[in-house]
């Protein structure tokens, strides 16, 4: 089958599709974006975490068919995803959004929370991050100043078994410091 | 057949940070900013055009005889090009191993556990590999089980091998036991008699799992001169590709092996999984084939931490010092040797933990059993030893009446100290102070939960499920520490090599460093990058790929690559530096006298002397010119452990870690919540601090997770798995885990490099005793087993 739908602000297209792909085997092997990680594949690890529509899935608990249609943001758009909310959040005007900056790195435009990963020692082996980083991304979207308690509860359906989570708590807690002293 | 490389391979991983970041900075990762936004490629994510598929038929019995395999109806199936079984194998060499080659690539006439490989197919998607292995019909004739000790030595026991050729099987008393290690120091017995406190235990570790996050997953791509280029998560390159060539009947220079980004490891990658089965597949279909294991064939594709049954006798005086010990440790090594004599060297060798008995009959074995392999994982046998003696200590402090962690620091070994091997720690070993600092630390509030609108349940044990608002709550404290050796021990030749260039690009000084280090998460390619920003003067540094076109780096395991790659590194740096110094004296030695009489230093992009005069820069001294040198490094030798009597110099280096848990249990429910989990730790010299505590806070929640919750279950009666999977198998979350304090201590070990200390292991080690300790101060409970799970605390088990 044919499956349309948008990922990362761009429409997409995949043919052949078979109907027991997951939404997670078609972005990583039809679509080229294998940020989203296959630890698990039954929803018990997070790591294929992305937002379908807005709301945080396992892409791969979601059939391919299911996301027809609809907008899907991965680890690979999160940087976008982040500049286009600070663009259209309350008490930022344009003008100021159109001056935002990203903390350099390497030239790459990272999203607040990828540089607070980054900083904090947050990554090892990083195989838990681009999921850790879209739900965590979403906490911060809904929750700008989660408690410790908040953090942990948003990501409890995330395993890491690298960190022992205490760099990925540290992380949390300096992008949404950061996003505080910028609002 | 493809000319060019496949997608996603890892490129030249550069450092970002332009700072001059040497050792003792916290620099952030190289490659960093590559995984935080996805594009960093593990072995996984590999992808080559015209690419098949592999997977892997595994065995659905634990043990038996393979009476006939039937093909037919999966080649028949519409894409698949190929499926391979022990008749396909092309050379004679059709077995393989770390240590001893007793594992078949592909099942032969038997299969010796659950899961092993019996046949392994290629297809042009994963789905049609999945279902054509479902299509091979395999007949198996079930032979009697070997599940534990006593089945294993029974009388008329099945053999698990029968024939044994290794070395360790003129020494064992029965061809079920792989390697058997005594520790006689002093006389036991007679201490013994001197001891006013005996106490007595048998204990039992579960099997745990390393649950790494990235699965075993690779990518072979044959190649032009028939031979095979791998691109593979691993441990150790070199080690891959010595058990990998003969298999293939390829000479090791045809077969090309490159690091893909590797998802975690903790010892489950020290062995192969699917490296040859990939290249058979490549090489028989003349495509690229990639094999992703999911994760229920993860839980079956390596080894794991070997599960035991420890029996220990403690003696003390009045006064509280230790009179003797007497233990024995029972390793299952499951069906194949894997890393398992090593084990055994390791938990007969720190069977006591770091404390002084000059009397000890210490025995430590491993068994060939049925159930699944185990080998490698972080802790190596010291972990399984120091949850039985940790208990043991607290045991005997109740008996004499004293404080565990006051009596834990009147027998605690100290630099001079002799271990039952005989061997004379000749380097710091801060026990006690440890054990003083993580005790001085603050205690987490009580009643943390509470606030202003109630319980807080995600706080309380139990969480979200909303089972208490602290009735029932009662909190516990423990302690534990430990002891872990670094490097490979047992006269091992641990050698690592070093490859470091230096030369000038778009007019700055850049150092190049290609070693073939795994790097697994850890942070050794930060580490590689900050010794030769230190030892050469140079900001910019190049990581290069990990391959086999450098010698090999050995493992990444045993707590030992910042110390042996690290000092390979450090070692092939100042090499490097000689030379430029050369250079310089050739085309500027004129200029200044200094040349010729000071002491030279690299520093900030120039030679400088060290009174701090710039005599070059390093861009001038070597334009037109570049310096490369690759060497291997080594440190001390070790020596073998007598036979008999465990005498020798055993090991390289020791790191030790205390912690102290606080853990609140629900007495009603039997259910843990771990408030806190503090730990103090000597590092030597914390080459990057962030990563330093990184490795102690990962490696203090895998103590946790096998504390209240990991555990491999396999059926005592079928030696089949029950759980191979993260819904069944439960490792900790974010809500499982406590904060986790960390006092690190820089006490410099003179014989390593920079005077570091290796760090990864030695966390693992007292975290689950620390818990189990606690839950036992919170319930007065016995509790000799881990994971304790809920029936072991409400009396239902």
């Amino acid at each position: 089958m044919r499956v349309s739908l948008t990922v990362n602000g761009r429409p997409q297209q995949a043919d052949d599709v078979w109907e027991g792909e997951s939404l997670l085997y078609v972005l990583r092997e039809r679509l080229g974006l294998p940020g989203a990680k296959n630890a698990c594949e039954q929803g018990e690890c997070g790591s294929c975490t992305v937002r379908l529509d807005g709301e945080l899935v396992c892409s791969c608990l979601v059939a391919a068919g299911q996301a027809e249609g609809r907008e899907v943001v991965t680890v690979e758009g999160l940087a976008d995803h982040a500049a286009g909310r600070r663009a259209t959040a309350p008490g930022v005007g344009l003008d100021e959004a159109r001056r935002w900056q990203p903390v350099p790195g390497e030239g790459a435009r990272l999203a607040p929370i990828q540089q607070a990963f980054i900083d904090a020692g947050a990554v090892q082996c990083g195989f838990c991050t681009p999921g850790l980083l879209v739900a965590a991304d979403e906490l911060l979207e809904q929750n700008p100043e989660p408690t410790d308690a908040d953090i942990r509860e948003a990501l409890s359906g995330n395993l890491c078994r690298c960190t022992g989570y205490e760099k990925i708590m540290d992380a949390v807690r300096l992008a949404a410091a950061r996003q505080a002293e910028e609002v | 057949m493809p000319a060019s490389g496949p997608a996603g391979v890892p490129t030249k991983i550069t450092q970002g940070a332009q700072a001059a970041g040497g050792i003792g900075e916290s620099t952030l990762r190289p490659d960093g900013i590559l995984k935080v936004t996805g594009e960093f490629a593990y072995s996984s994510d590999l992808w080559h055009e015209d690419m098949l598929w592999g997977h892997l038929l595994r065995s659905t019995v634990a043990h038996a005889e393979i009476v006939s395999i039937d093909v037919s109806e999966a080649l028949a199936l519409p894409g698949v090009h190929a499926v391979l079984t022990y008749d396909d194998l092309p050379t004679g060499v059709r077995t393989y191993g770390l240590e001893i080659q007793d594992t078949p690539v592909l099942a032969h006439g038997k299969v010796r556990h659950h899961g092993e490989p019996v046949a392994a197919v290629a297809a042009d998607h994963p789905e049609t590999a999945r279902r054509a292995a479902a299509r091979i019909r395999v007949e198996y004739r079930e032979l009697p089980v070997i599940t534990d000790e006593s089945s294993a030595t029974a009388p008329g026991a099945v053999l698990v091998h029968e024939g044994r050729t290794d070395h360790y099987a003129p020494y064992v008393t029965h061809p079920n036991i792989l390697h058997r290690q005594p520790i006689v120091r002093g006389d036991a017995a007679a201490a013994a008699g001197r001891a006013d406190v005996i106490v007595r235990g048998e204990y039992t570790f579960g099997m745990q799992d390393q649950a790494f996050l990235g699965p075993e997953s690779g990518l072979a791509v044959p190649e032009e001169d028939g031979g095979v280029h791998l691109y593979i998560a691993t441990q150790w390159l070199h080690s891959d590709l010595r058990q990998i060539a003969p298999v293939l009947g390829l000479p090791e220079d045809k077969v090309r092996m490159t690091l893909a980004g590797v998802g975690g490891a903790f010892g489950g990658r020290e062995d192969l999984s699917m490296q040859i089965q990939a290249c058979l597949l490549a090489l028989r279909t003349g495509r690229p084939v990639k094999i992703v294991y999911d994760r229920f064939e993860s839980f079956f594709g390596h080894v794991h931490r070997h599960p035991a049954k420890l029996t220990y006798e403690h003696g003390a005086t009045r006064d509280g010092l230790l009179t003797h010990v007497k233990c024995r440790i029972v390793l299952d090594g499951g069906a194949y040797a894997s890393a398992s004599p090593a084990v055994v060297g390791n938990a007969a060798s720190l069977g006591i933990g770091p404390y002084n008995v000059g009397d000890v009959d210490i025995e430590a074995l491993a068994l060939y059993t049925n159930n699944p392999p185990c080998g490698a994982m972080r802790g190596f046998g010291a972990v399984q030893a120091c949850f039985a003696y940790e208990a043991q200590m607290d045991k005997l402090a109740k008996e004499l009446g004293l404080d565990p962690v006051e009596f834990r620091q009147r027998n605690a070994m100290e630099q001079g100290s002799t271990l039952p091997t005989g061997q004379v720690v000749d380097s710091p070993a801060p026990v006690a102070e440890l054990l003083r600092r993580v005790k001085a630390m603050p205690m987490p509030p009580e009643r943390q939960w509470e606030s202003s609108e109630g319980a807080d349940v995600r706080q309380l044990p139990g969480g979200l499920c909303n089972t208490t608002h602290g009735e029932g709550v009662v909190r516990g404290v423990g302690y534990a520490v430990g002891i872990k050796n670094v490097g490979f021990s047992e006269g091992f030749d641990d050698y690592s090599t070093a490859r470091v260039r230096m030369e000038v690009v778009a007019g700055e000084p850049v150092a190049v460093v290609h070693t073939a280090m795994a790097e697994v998460g850890q942070g050794g390619v930060t580490v590689h990058a900050q010794i030769a920003r230190t030892e050469l003067g140079v900001e910019k540094v190049t990581i290069q790929p990990a391959d086999t076109r450098v010698g090999s780096a050995g493992s990444t395991s045993a707590s030992r690559q910042t110390y042996v790659t690290g000092g390979a590194v450090r070692n092939a740096c100042a090499l490097v530096r000689e030379k430029v110094l050369e250079i310089g004296r050739r085309k500027f030695g004129t200029y200044h006298p200094a040349w010729a009489t000071a002491e030279l230093l690299l520093e900030r992009g120039k030679v400088v002397t060290d009174g701090g005069e710039v005599l070059a820069g390093l861009a001038d001294v070597l334009e037109g010119e570049s310096v490369e040198i690759e060497r291997e490094w080594r440190h001390r030798p070790t020596q073998p452990f007598d036979r008999l009597t465990g005498q020798g110099n055993g090991h390289v280096q020791y790191s030790f870690a205390a912690h102290r848990a606080v853990v609140e249990v629900d007495t009603e429910l039997g259910l843990v919540k771990v408030v806190e989990l503090a730990c103090a730790q000597d590092v030597g010299k914390a080459l990057n601090p962030l990563s330093v505590l990184g490795q102690i806070q990962g490696g203090t929640v895998q103590g946790l997770g096998v504390a209240v919750m990991e555990e491999i279950l396999v059926d005592p009666v079928t030696a089949k798995v029950r759980n191979p999977s993260f819904t069944d198998y439960l490792i900790p979350t974010i809500l499982d885990t406590p904060t986790i304090p960390v006092d690190v201590l820089e006490l410099a070990d003179h014989h390593a490099p920079y005077g570091l200390r290796g760090v990864g292991e030695a966390p693992t080690l007292s975290s689950t005793p620390a818990v189990l300790a606690a839950v036992r101060a919170a319930t007065g409970l016995e509790l000799n087993r881990t994971p304790v799970r809920p029936e072991h605390l409400t009396g239902t088990a």
